[in-house]
């Protein structure tokens, strides 16, 4: 499956809430940061953790988020930041850049 | 002795009470036995094996990448494939390396669970699985790494890596300066397992 997003661009995490064994964590959902790399494909941990398949394997990427946009004011600094894995399935086009 | 000073007896192992999951894992345990899957023997070895992993493989990458540049880049492409040059194992979960520079400096955590590269490293210290440290260093990560004695100056960008499930991170130090006249050897015994995790500095 190829990359639907590239190096650089700028990407929302779905503010999703769906339950059972889900691997992007809570503080990233509806926050908008950058793709950082790029990082292979993975077979989906949120069907294998049920025994299903999960045959159908998903890019993952490394998505940067500044402090300031996951904490707001309660950020030690706003230029620091934070980079989390994430699979494409959560991941859609952001609009207008990070607001 | 007044009945004020008696001490508490320490608890014996058996004294908690056994958790749904410990049930869980020693069923499966014999399953797999009982099944002929797993040997008692593969599985001690297995065990043995995971005690005597440490952190003295990820030293001594990081003392080859600081003495070899061509080998730091290799390692940075893929930690997984450049292990073995010096007889090192990575395993086969992709390791990534992240590099800390004089503009970035670089901390690894799983919020999640407690992902670690353990192959590199060894077991994680149990604050590395702490919800503590799980929580707060994504969110105020000087305060957490002021709390291990590491003071990140205001002009570094602390960038903290949050792993997954598919992902571990080892973080190659900066090299200490006045360490020129150092081999390789010397060089591994300044690196720490927690200067590979992000929250302390190589010793100086």
């Amino acid at each position: 499956m190829s990359a639907r997003f590239a190096l650089g661009e700028t990407v929302r995490v779905r503010a999703a809430y769906p339950p059972g064994h889900v691997r992007t964590p809570f503080y990233v959902r509806g926050r908008t940061g950058i793709v950082d790399a790029v990082a292979g494909t993975y077979r989906n941990p949120e069907e294998l953790a049920y025994g299903r398949g999960g045959e159908l394997a998903l890019p993952l990427y490394r998505v940067r988020f500044s402090g300031v946009e996951l904490w707001a004011d309660g950020a030690e600094r706003a230029t620091d930041s934070v980079v989390v894995d994430i699979l494409e399935h959560w991941l859609e086009p952001a609009q207008g850049g990070i607001g | 002795m007044s009945e004020a000073h008696r001490h508490p007896n320490q608890p014996d192992v058996e004294d908690s009470p056994v958790t749904t999951y410990q049930v869980m894992a020693r069923a499966l345990e014999d399953l797999l036995i009982e099944k002929g899957v797993l040997t008692p023997d593969a599985l001690r070895r297995q065990i043995e094996d995971a005690d005597v992993r440490g952190p003295a493989n990820g030293a001594r990458l990081i003392a080859r990448a600081w003495t070899d540049e061509d080998f730091e880049s290799r390692l940075l492409r893929s930690v997984n494939q450049t292990a073995p040059e010096l007889g090192i194992d990575a395993g086969t979960t992709p390791i990534t390396a992240v590099k800390n520079t004089r503009a970035v400096h670089n901390v690894i955590v799983c919020t999640l669970c407690s992902c670690y590269p353990t192959m590199l490293l060894g077991s994680p210290p149990d604050w590395y699985k702490s919800g503590a440290y799980r929580s707060r260093v994504v969110r105020a990560p000087r305060a957490v790494l002021a709390e291990f004695g590491t003071e990140i100056g205001a002009d570094v960008e602390v960038r903290v890596h949050d792993s997954s499930a598919d992902l571990r991170y080892l973080v190659i130090p900066m090299r200490p300066e006045g360490t020129d006249g150092l081999d390789e050897e010397a060089l591994a015994g300044l690196v720490t397992r927690d200067c590979m995790i992000g929250t302390a500095l190589p010793i100086t």
